[in-house]
Formats: structure tokens, sequence, C-alpha cells
């Protein structure tokens, strides 16, 4: 068997029975990226080096029964907006392209003790504003089921690593859907667990009230396991909650008497006819397979956009206040006044949709706009949550699409940036509420691009997703760009 | 509602936030903040009296550390990507 | 006739708090230390770092409250105050806007006249303090040090209830017992724990709308805040008997040169931009919770006073300078509670101790020795082991070193010769060495016999009971 088709589950099983050694997941997958990191660009920062270093002492502790769960040994890509110690870490941007963390963001602790091999940091929208992977400062990433188009965005990168077999797994950050679009668009599996699940500390703010850590995939399985291994409750955290993470234990075939809700709204005049038939034919798979499926009306989804951009800019423009070149990251040269340095600094280091979220997020806070733009906004989001908690008294989980479409192709979304805000309309109301929500992929379009079927749970319910996508899943058969290509 | 974004607005923004932007850029940003701000304004359809703004998702609160000394001396790396330093400390353009 | 101006104060008072850490990380609180050496990357804005508030924080905030009659904010929590400024890493303070964590309080000062006069505080708040800017010469360069970025603050905003300097220095002094006698902090002006901006306007008498106000920063003494208000009062009644307006505006005080200066620019826009920390959760205060910091309230000055009139036998003089500090105040009753007596513990403190801190321009709070070596320094002044000069001395080496007194006369020798054989044998050959000073005596010249007290003290090396020289002399001539 070739060691890239493995899932992770399956490759730390297969290392851990000698099948497989630590260094040749390690070399397999460094030669894969090779051959394709070129076209495809998934990586900011590969470390080939200290992969292999690490390979081999992981694979000593696991000789020695001092790794044994199930993710030892399997190589990762980490979003570069997750501070690692010594390795550069830089949103994608200019203005912390040479920034070195000197410490590590505990999602990434927990994999290190989980006995990850950290190969390096993955493309992403600038600061995670974005939706196609095309804000890097680094140039887009393509998507691997056709390079002409986008893999989708802001974890664009580790989705497309994922699916292009450049890695075993990745983690990706999903402030308003950049971890279940990129998914969807890739044709893996992505998860946002419930706000509050898997600790902030160390991952590079853009919307702390929204952002959120999670996997993505090749699987269902591994999703879960990515899952239970990153979830910590962490002091260094205040927003980190303490909850049940024994997400593997969902991992059954049976949703006999699931209530299933799919809103109507979601399938409205601006959804793909490709997409929808595939959601529907997978909500069909649910049903024949014992779940109650029913359709629904769902309140308040139009205004979830807007509440989304203004309350995501406010925290962003804030949250962004701290790359000025004093500390850290890019300083413009030959400023002599300070006002100048930041404002030359700042300007030259971010790119124009960061900037321009900056501008709006500013706006909305300033001084008699407060209550108007952003209360407002805040006090709407109390309803939309108002909304999903009346949804949730009768259903066990929403059911739809992740994305209107499937992948744009390059170029297309960056001229019209609100018809690419337009597009996030079925993830974003997912972190406005705080909910947990999985995309698994359930077919491909005319043009053979993947299409994600979006699961979206009660808040601290990820194991009623994971159940109902694994059991999805195994009727639905293997789906991956490998398998599709026939290797 | 329609806004109405001036140049002065775009100024005063740029200032809150430090950004400098071009002659071609202001006129950008006039047109993103308007259209984004028309966007926002359906928010405006809704009825929100007596809604509490809602900050936290879950009913979380009284996060605290007990008042013990945790870190050491992490001068070092605390000035390891400093752009320009001296003496231990950051150095920046003249602010006296 | 010339118009009749009403100055019109209210004052932010900034309190550094006594706790071991920073508001929102492990990093020490310490004054001094190399520079950035208590930095972590939460109190220096590193990218991913989060805050988590220290619980320390909260129970000081509250106790300042409770002991200045506040309300206490049941659902608090913290706001985002956005400004760019280099000693502030992340470009934006946590602080409290929207629910301060105390409301509605007041405290009372004694006014000139004797009177009592109630000054209500607005709000009591908790921030974080920034980081200290260097002017470097050299570079002509500012030098950024982070170790005060993150140090707790609590901020007491009063209303405008103040009406000169004297208010003010009575406001302020009175806030600085109450905080010093709860132990929040140690309130010390000079080295920045306790600051003060002063808001003022002018009015003439009787109107009943107050003028436009000021804000004046960089006052770090009762002395530099009463010429600031006189300075300040002066500048606005000069504008508006000239016919022009005061502007509303923040001021630097330069107390060098007493006067006051703008400090706009155009890059300063005062649109600080508040909004909830979503970093930070809410604070829920129990009434439990306030009980409990409630019972921990210590006893404090008035009380304090009262009691010391009804258990000491001390002179409402000393009572009002030992409970002026509640350092003085906790080395009085811990010194008595040693077996001293009242009254002369009250002398040492009241007079060497004051001495000594106001010739080395030290604080109360800085006072090293401990009440056990002044209690053993009382005990062997009262067995006459050693005289009073002797005891100063010994005082002037506790007071700088803290020395242990009986170890201390014991290495150095300097017990009192109570030996009346040998003390008898140097007093008669001083008085065969001085003729002239015994003719003098006999003669009439009752003063006489001091200098032969002091010959004897010096043969003795200090070491003798004058009382015992002056009697055994007597008896010789």
């Amino acid at each position: 068997m070739n060691i890239l088709d493995y899932t992770a589950v399956e490759l730390s099983a297969a290392i851990k029975k000698g099948e497989v050694t630590v260094v040749e997941a390690t070399e397999a997958v460094l030669a894969q990226i090779e051959q394709k990191e070129a076209e495809l660009n998934c990586y900011v920062t590969l470390d080939k080096e200290g992969a292999l270093a690490q390979a081999n002492d992981i694979q000593k502790k696991i000789d020695a029964g001092e790794l044994t769960g199930p993710l030892a040994g399997v190589p990762v890509a980490i979003k570069d907006n997750m501070c690692t110690e010594g390795m550069l870490t830089t949103c994608s941007s200019k203005i912390l392209g040479n920034f070195i963390p000197t410490y590590t963001s505990e999602a990434v602790i927990n994999l290190q003790k989980a006995g990850a091999v950290i190969l390096g940091k993955t493309n992403m929208d600038e600061f995670a504003m974005g939706s196609t992977t095309e804000t890097s400062a680094f140039g887009a990433t393509k998507n691997p089921w056709n390079t002409e188009h986008v893999p989708g965005g802001s974890s664009g990168g580790s989705a497309a690593a994922v699916a292009a077999d450049e890695c075993f797994y990745a983690l990706g950050s999903d402030t308003g859907g950049s971890i279940r679009q990129p998914a969807s668009y890739c044709g893996v599996v992505g998860m946002k667990p419930t706000y509050g699940t898997v600790s902030r500390y160390g991952l590079i703010a853009y919307g702390s009230s929204l952002d959120q850590i999670g996997p993505l995939a090749k699987d269902v399985t591994d999703c879960a396991t990515i899952l239970e291994t990153i979830a910590s409750h962490d002091f260094k955290d205040s927003t980190s909650v303490e909850r049940d993470t024994d997400f593997t234990k969902a991992l059954v075939d049976d949703v006999k008497g699931m209530k299933i809700g799919i809103p109507r709204s979601y399938f409205g005049d601006g959804l793909d006819a490709d997409v929808k038939e595939k959601i529907l034919a997978a909500a069909k798979v649910l049903e024949e397979k014992g779940a109650i499926v029913e359709e629904f009306d769902l309140d308040l989804v139009e205004y979830a956009i807007p509440t989304y951009y203004t309350i995501a800019d406010a925290e962003a423009s804030s949250n962004l206040e701290r790359f000025d070149g004093v500390k850290y990251g890019f300083r413009a040269e030959d400023c002599d006044e300070l006002h100048q340095m930041y404002k030359r600094s700042r300007s030259q280091g971010f790119g124009p949709e960061v900037k321009r979220r900056i501008m709006l997020g500013s706006f909305v806070l300033s001084s008699g706009y407060y209550d108007a733009y952003y209360l407002k906004a805040l006090k709407v989001k109390a309803l939309i949550k108002k909304s999903f908690d009346e949804a949730f008294a009768k259903y066990d989980m929403i059911l739809g699409p992740c994305a209107p479409t499937t992948a744009p192709k390059l170029g297309a979304s960056l001229s019209d940036p609100m018809k690419m805000y337009l597009g996030d309309i079925y993830t974003i109301s997912v972190n406005l509420a705080g909910l947990p929500g999985i995309s698994v992929p359930c077919g491909v379009d005319k043009n053979g691009l993947p299409i994600g079927l979006q699961l979206i749970g009660d808040c601290f319910n990820e194991k009623k997703l994971i159940q109902a996508a694994y059991s999805y899943e195994q009727a639905r058969g293997k789906f991956s760009l490998s398998a599709k290509e026939g290797k | 509602m329609a806004n109405v974004i001036t140049d002065e607005t775009i100024d005063y923004v740029g200032i809150l936030a430090k950004l400098e932007l071009s002659a071609e850029e202001k006129e950008q940003a006039k047109k993103d903040l308007v259209e984004m701000l028309d966007y926002i304004d359906q928010l405006g359809e809704l009825d929100t009296t007596g809604v509490e703004p809602m900050s936290h998702v879950f009913p979380v609160h009284n996060v605290f550390r007990e008042d013990v000394v945790t870190n050491g001396d992490d001068r070092d790396s605390i000035l390891k990507n400093a752009p320009e330093e001296k003496d231990g400390m950051f150095l920046v353009p003249n602010t006296f | 006739m010339a118009k009749q101006y009403e100055t019109v104060i209210g004052l932010e008072v900034h309190v550094e708090l006594a706790t071991k850490t920073k508001i929102f990380c492990g990093c020490s609180t310490a004054f001094g230390g190399e520079p950035n050496s208590h930095t972590c990357p939460v109190c220096t804005g590193m990218p991913g770092s989060l805050p988590v508030l220290n619980k320390q924080v909260l129970e000081y905030a509250i106790a300042v409250g409770l002991a200045t009659n506040c309300d206490i904010t049941r659902n608090g929590k913290f706001d985002r105050k956005n400004y760019f400024y280099p000693d502030n890493p992340q470009n934006y303070q946590i602080s409290q806007l929207y629910l301060p964590i105390c409301r509605n309080g007041y405290v009372e000062i004694e006014t000139e006249e004797g009177g009592k006069k109630k000054i209500g505080i607005h709000e009591i708040h908790m921030e974080e303090d920034a980081g200290k800017l260097i002017h470097d010469e050299w570079e002509d360069a500012t030098l950024v040090d982070y170790n005060r970025s993150g140090v707790p603050l609590i901020e007491i905003v009063s209303e405008p209830d103040m009406r000169s300097a004297d208010e003010v220095i009575a406001y302020l002094d009175k806030l600085r017992l109450l905080i010093q006698y709860l132990g929040a902090s140690d309130c010390k002006l000079q080295e920045g724990s306790m600051r003060a901006d002063v808001n003022l306007s002018v009015r003439e008498v009787g109107a009943s709308e107050f003028g436009t106000r000021t804000e004046m920063k960089n006052l770090n003494s009762f002395k530099a805040i009463a010429r600031a208000i006189e300075g300040e009062k002066a500048r606005q009644i000069d504008l508006l008997e000239s016919g022009e307006k005061v502007i509303q505006e923040t001021r630097r005080w330069d107390d060098t040169k007493e006067t006051s200066y703008a400090m706009r620019s155009k890059e300063d826009a005062q649109d600080y931009r508040y909004f909830p920390d979503p970093d930070l959760v809410p604070i829920v205060v129990s009434e439990e919770m306030i009980e409990k910091i409630r019972e921990k309230q210590p006893e404090f000055r008035s009380e304090k006073m009262a009691r010391y009139k009804e258990e000491f036998d001390i002179p409402d003089y000393d009572i009002d300078i030992i409970t002026n500090t509640k350092r003085m105040a906790d080395l009085f009753e811990e010194t008595v509670a040693l077996g001293a007596q009242p009254k002369k513990v009250s002398n040492w403190l009241m007079g060497e101790t004051m001495r000594l801190l106001k010739e080395q321009s030290m604080d109360p709070e800085d006072i090293r020795f401990s009440p056990a070596h002044l209690a053993a320094l009382i005990a062997m002044v009262d067995k006459k082991e050693i005289n009073s000069s002797v005891a100063k001395t010994v005082f002037e080496k506790m007071f700088s070193e803290d020395i242990d007194p009986v170890k201390y006369v014991d290495e150095k020798g300097l017990k009192t010769v109570n030996d009346e054989g040998a003390l008898r044998k140097t007093i008669e050959e001083v008085v065969a060495n001085n003729p002239q000073a015994v003719e003098d005596y006999h003669n009439g010249k009752e003063k006489a016999i001091g200098a032969l007290v002091g010959q004897t003290m010096k043969a003795m090396k200090g070491k003798a009971d004058p009382a015992m020289v002056n009697q055994i002399l007597k008896e010789i001539l």
C-alpha cells in the first residue's frame, strides 16, 4: 500500500505495528510535497530537516512505548496563524514576514504531546481574511482538484495540502467558515468545534469572539481523533471551556431516529444547481439510514453576513493594532517620526483586504457610530443565537451546503469583495452562535469539483455531528482526489 | 439609507487605524465603506428593542488566575523579534 | 468690580495595586529590575497571547470600593481602549468603560474651616498600566521598557466636588490612607504608584453651569498638584478675562517651569473606540464574595485613633502622626504588643524615626527596622543597660541596617558601666585634672559641673549613666 493512501489513524496504527516507520512516512510526504508544491503552493514554510529530526525522535518514543496515542508519528501541517516556537509564523502577511515566535500555540503543543511530526506552516488568506487564499502575501494556493480554481479560504493551504497528500492532516482556523468552506472546495473533512473547545492561546487573532481552531482531515475518523487530541481546557485562554472531549466515541454508524432539519432558505436562488442536488441526495442517504429529515424555516439567515462583518472587522481592527513595527515584524525604513513609522509600516505591511477590514472595523467602533453599528450587530447576534436555539429545540442538527458553489476560478472573487462576502452565507452564522459545524465531501459537480455537506449542531454537540457524518461516510464510500485519480 | 463617506472620514479613520492610503486607495476605500455600510444598514430593519447585546455566546464568567509569579526573566526571547533594540529595550523614533 | 471666580476640580487618581503579579499574566510587578526582565508574550502584546485576570486585582478593587462607600457592580466586564503609543504594546489598553467595578461612592474630608465635606466618587475601574519610555539622547530615539506594562491599576474618578488645592490634597491624603490601610497599594506619589490627573474649570461665583475643563497630567507630588491647580486656575481666568475661551484639552504640567502646555497633536484623535474585550469573560460578583472582602477590611484610621485614645496613654498629637500611615501604626502596635511602654514607643517613632525619615527623604513605608528590635532597644534603656545617647546611636544603626540592638551593644561593648568603684575612680581623676572647673563650681558656678560630667563621659567612652555620674561628682565635690 502506498504510504500516502493511509489516513492519519491508519498510518499511526501501521507505524505501531512496525509496517512503516515515522521517517518513511515523513520522507514519503516530503517527496509528495517536492513533487506538488511548485504547482499548488500549499506551504509558506516547510521544515524538512526539522520534520525528519522529529520523526527520528518520535519513532524512538513509540518504540519505547512512551507514545501510544492514535496520532503518534503522523506528519501534520499547521496553518500559518498558529505560533510555533522557532518556526516562522507569518499569517501570510508581509507585516509578520520575519516573525519567529518564542512560544507555541496550545493546540500545536497538544499535537506535539501526541507525537505529531510538524512539517511546516500552510498558506492562508492574509490574517485569515478572505475565502480563497488569494489574499496571501506569498501567492495564492491552487486547488489540487483543478489548479485553475481556488482551494477556498482562509485555511486554503491546509485543505489543499490534505487533499494533495502533502500531509496526512492539518490544522486550520475558522472565524466565518475558514475550515469548512476550503474543506468543501478541496474534498476533505473539516470541522469547526464549539467556541471554547480548542484553546486560542497562540492563535493570532482575527475575530477573537469567533475564531476556533479545528481539523482538516481525510475522513471523519481522523477528524474526530484530531479534535479529541487538540481540545483542552486551557487556563491561558479565558474563553476556553471545560467539557467532554471523547469525540471518537461517536464514530458509530447509526442515525436512526436522529432529527435533521433542512432550512428552506438555504436552498434559494443563490445556490448552484449541482450543489443543491448533491446536498439533497446526501440528506436522502441519511434519511434512508433511519434519520428523520424535515424542512423548516430558520430565521434571520440573511442578517448573518452584515452582523458578522461588523463584529469580525471591529475586533480585527483592534486585534491588528499590535502590528506596528515596534516589537516584531515589519518596520518601514527611514522613518524619523513615530506616527509616520506606524502608518508606513502598517500601510506597506498589510494587503488591501486587511486594510479594507481594518478601515470598516475602525469606523464602526468610532465615536458616533458605535451604537448604530457595533452594538446593533451584537443585538442581532443575540437574535441569531436565539433562532438557532429554537431550531435545536426541534432538531439534533441542521443540514445544508457549505458554500453556494464549488471552488471559483482563481481571480474571479477578488475584484468584488462584496460578492466574496456573500459566499459565506452558510458558514458564518455558525461562528456568530458559537456552534460546531462539520463539512464532509458528498460528491462533485459537473466540472469534477468537490461539494461539501455541512452539518451544524447545537453547542457542545460535536458527537452528534461526528456520528451522522461518520454514518454518511460509511454509506458514501471512499472519496479522495487520489481515489479519483485511481492511484 | 445611503451613507456618505467623505474624504475627511477616510482621513479620520486613517488616523485612528494608522493607515496611510494613496489617493487611489482613498477613493477605493470610500467606495468600499459606503457599499459595506449600506449593506450593514439592513440590520436596521430588525427590531432589537430590549435585546441585550451579546458579546459572549456562553455564560462563562469569573475566569481568574491566582496571584502567583509564574514567569521568569524572558527578556532575550521578548527582544528576539525587535526591529531595533538598544540596551535591552525596543528602540522607536523619538517621542519626546 | 472685578468678577469673582470659583474653581471646580475633579480628580482621576491612578493607584498601582500591591499584587505580586501583573493584572493579566504571571510576571512579577517588582519595581526596578533590568529593562524588559519582567515581561512575557502577554504583557508585550505578542501575537496570539491572551489575558487572564488576576483575582487579587478584583479583590483589591472591591476592597477600595467598599472603603469608599461605592456600589459594587455585580455584572462587570473589561473593555479595550484603542490608541497607538509605544508604551502600550497591544495599542489598546484593557480597561473598564461600560461597567466599572465600583460606582457612586464618596469619602469625607476635613475642610480648613474644620468642617466635613463629602467628595463624591463617580467610579473606580480596573485597568493595566503602560510601559516606560526612556529618551535616548545619543540616538535621538525612544527606548521602551515593558516591565511596568500590565501592572494592575485602579483609576478612581471623583465627581467635580473640590473647590481648592487644599481640598484636593485632603482628598488625596484620605484616599492614600484608606488604600494603605487596606494594603492595596503603597501609594507613593514620587515612585508613581499613586498618580493624579486634575480636571479643572473655573466659573463665576454663583453660576450654575460648569465652565470648560482641562485635564492636567504629570503631577507627582502634593506640592506640584497645588502649584498646578493655582497655575491652571490663573491661566483659565486670564483667558476668560481677556474674552477668550478655554479649550477642552489635555495639558502636561511642567513643575520646574510652573506652567502647563497642551498635549494635542493631529495624530491624536482622542477617539478610543472602546468595545468589550472578547478575550476576557464577564465578572460576576456575588454577595458572598463582597461579604468575604468586607470581613477582611482592616480597622481604618478614625477607628484606630479612637481606640488609641482609649487604650494608650499618649498625646493626641502623637496619635495623629502615628496613625497617619499604616506602616507607623503597625510598627507602634507591634512594638507595644512586645511589652514596650506605649509612650516610649511613641517617643522613638515621633522623635528619632521622623527625624531620620526626614533627613533621608524617606517614606514611612520604607522603614526597615523590626518592632522586635525597637522593643529590645527600649528594654535596654529601661534596664539602664545603655544610656539614652548610646541608645540614639544604636537606633541610627538599626534604622539603616536593622541590626539586632542587643547583639550590637554587646559586640561594640556599649553597655553602661554600673561598677561604682571604677566610675568613682575615673571621676576622681577627672576632678584632679580639672582644678579650674572645680574652683568655678565652688565659686557658685553650678554650670561648671556640666564640663566635669562631659569629661567623665568622654573618659568612659559614653558608657556611663549620666545621673550616676552627677550624683558621685556632687558627693566628691
